[in-house]
């Protein structure tokens, strides 16, 4: 499905500030997995998914969606493929359009845009039906400017705009991060339900270990720009807080203690 | 005065098509585009050149049109292709406009006056220049606000909305940004030709100085018509465009009525500007000043 091969990414090359970011990294998700990947700050997670989704070009390495190698295709055209929601709730939408306007503009991702009417009737009642299963009341307000929502709703909208098109990978990038310890329980419950449901292969960066670890078939850690760890199937679903913190320091020499992971 | 006032009316109205070309860029786009200055007075070099060569006027205006599309699009391919930053690169194509104006006239300015132009048609029916103008700037003013509303509600049109919004977003959904910001850029600048196509043709000249200043007037008249007459939907929005256009030139003849020098008029105007656009800054600092003045009592 998704599957990356020795990739490298180093900002700031040849200066004081160098920093390689990502460094030699390999793995490959098969259909339906659903990877939670923590680490520290500065550990390579988001670069490794803005390399995935193109923000960044990598520097080295090779990776492939299905096949199709999409190491030299930009961003808008690897978009096809993927459904993004990212940590701030305010780059998932357009604050200035309605709520369905910024559905339309997903439901179109990786088709030819034309001169056809940007909203048509049929579809703001397929709005109106998926809304619903989020609760939000959101249906009702089809024509209200995303700006007005709160930031949980727009993760929540972000995440039905991600998956409105079925995606062959999913990418989450810390997207409860900014939400307050309810909102994101119920964001986290939400893209659960939908990744489920629809078996999409997901890639979802978190800082909470907890989280991390309840949910997924497979969990990742990284480290200083490497994978060190590379947890499925039983074992993954046996682990605890304790074991992956133990597992941590025998990987990197290190107390895991001292970073925000902890916390929360 | 009705005669001052007819005159504000119909400049307002040929303004008022800046004033749309402006919006887009400023506030659709989130660019403030200075290749207007450059692209307005193209419009009317176009214009004037092919009319005193004997060219039906409404066919220059589709030349104007043509004209100030590319010159958007130059613009659109400095910002996107070259990276280089929007406003210097409306200044770059600005600047380079200029050479090419005074290319396309052969000289600094062409009168065009006796000439049949596109208000002609309604001067041999009778009424008189202003009432002309007025008409001519209607249809026109209409016919553009018609296909905009249309235009920016069909796909493309609610791409490059969004694009104003949050790039990042609009390129999450398979929107290739540069397109849309270049497709932005050419309309604004293309209407903007076709004004300067008309108001060359309304004042009898074109002169390769008549775009100084084009970018503050409009911005004055969307600012204008912002606050005085709403922002609901699109459709609003595109008529206060309108209105503010005409305000501003109502308030223009009303300060030189009044005895203020024509000279002081671009000094007037970026004033205006600058108080319009520190409003909220200004609303900001009275905020905490009429909270302590509450409690005080």
């Amino acid at each position: 499905m998704l599957s990356i091969k020795k990739i490298t990414k180093v900002f700031n090359p040849r200066t004081i500030n160098e920093k390689i970011a990502l460094h030699n990294v390999s793995f490959t998700l098969k259909e339906g997995d659903f990877v939670t990947l923590i680490g520290g700050n500065g550990s390579g997670k988001s670069t490794l998914l803005n390399c995935v989704a193109g923000v960044y070009p990598v520097d080295h390495g090779n990776i492939l969606i299905d096949d199709i190698n999409v190491t030299n295709l930009c961003e808008h055209k690897r978009a096809a493929l993927l459904g993004r929601v990212f940590q701030d709730p305010i780059m998932g939408t357009a604050a200035n359009m309605g709520i369905e306007e910024n559905l339309a503009l997903a439901y179109r991702r990786g088709q030819k845009r034309g001169l056809k009417w940007g909203i048509s009737n049929k579809e703001r009642e397929h709005y109106r039906e998926i809304l619903k299963t989020l609760e939000l009341g959101l249906e009702n307000r089809l024509s209200t400017k995303v700006g007005l929502l709160s930031g949980g709703q727009r993760q929540a909208l972000t995440l039905l705009m991600a998956t409105l098109k079925r995606p062959k990978l999913l990418l989450l990038d810390e997207h409860t991060a900014a939400l307050d310890p309810k909102t994101a329980q119920k964001v986290l419950e939400l893209s659960d339900r939908i990744i489920q449901e629809e078996n999409l292969t997901t890639l979802m960066v978190t800082h909470n270990m907890k989280d991390a670890i309840k949910h997924g078939n497979r969990l990742m850690m990284m480290y200083e720009g490497k994978v060190v760890l590379d947890i499925k199937g039983e074992e993954k679903n046996k682990l605890t807080v304790e074991d992956l913190l133990v597992r941590f320091g025998h990987v990197s020499g290190e107390e895991f203690a001292n970073d925000r992971a902890l916390l929360s | 005065m009705v005669q001052i006032f007819m005159g504000a009316i119909s400049l307002g109205l040929l303004w008022a098509i800046v004033t749309i070309g402006v919006y887009i860029t400023y506030r659709i786009l989130a660019i403030a585009d200075l290749t207007v200055e450059g692209s307005i007075v193209m419009g009317a070099a176009i214009a004037a050149s092919a009319i005193i060569r004997g060219v039906n006027p409404y066919i220059a205006i589709a030349i104007s049109f043509i004209g100030g599309l590319l010159a958007g699009l130059v613009t659109g391919l400095l910002h996107t292709k070259l990276k280089i930053p929007s406003l210097l690169s409306g200044i770059l194509t600005m600047i380079a406009l200029y050479s090419i104006n005074l290319r396309i006239m052969g000289k600094a300015n062409i009168s065009l006056l006796r000439m049949n132009t596109a208000y002609s048609a309604f001067e041999n029916l009778g009424v008189n220049h202003n009432g002309a103008v007025i008409m001519v700037g209607i249809i026109f003013v209409g016919c553009i606000i018609g296909i905009l509303y249309w235009f920016f509600g069909t796909e493309i049109g609610c791409a490059i909305r969004a694009t104003g919004d949050n790039p990042q977003m609009v390129r999450a959904q398979g929107i290739n940004t540069n397109t849309t910001i270049i497709l932005g850029l050419m309309i604004s600048n293309g209407l903007v030709a076709v004004a300067g196509a008309l108001i060359a043709q309304s004042q009898s000249f074109a002169d390769v100085q008549m775009g100084i200043g084009s970018i503050v007037i409009g911005l004055a008249s969307v600012i204008i018509g912002e606050v005085l007459f709403g922002k609901r939907n699109f459709f609003s929005r595109l008529v206060s465009l309108v209105l503010g256009a005409i305000t501003y030139r109502i308030i223009i003849a009303l300060v030189l009525k009044l005895g203020m020098s024509a000279n002081d008029l671009k000094l007037f105007t970026a004033i205006t500007v600058a108080i319009a656009l520190a409003l909220p800054v200004f609303r900001s600092y009275l905020k905490p000043l009429k909270k302590s003045i509450k409690k005080a009592e």
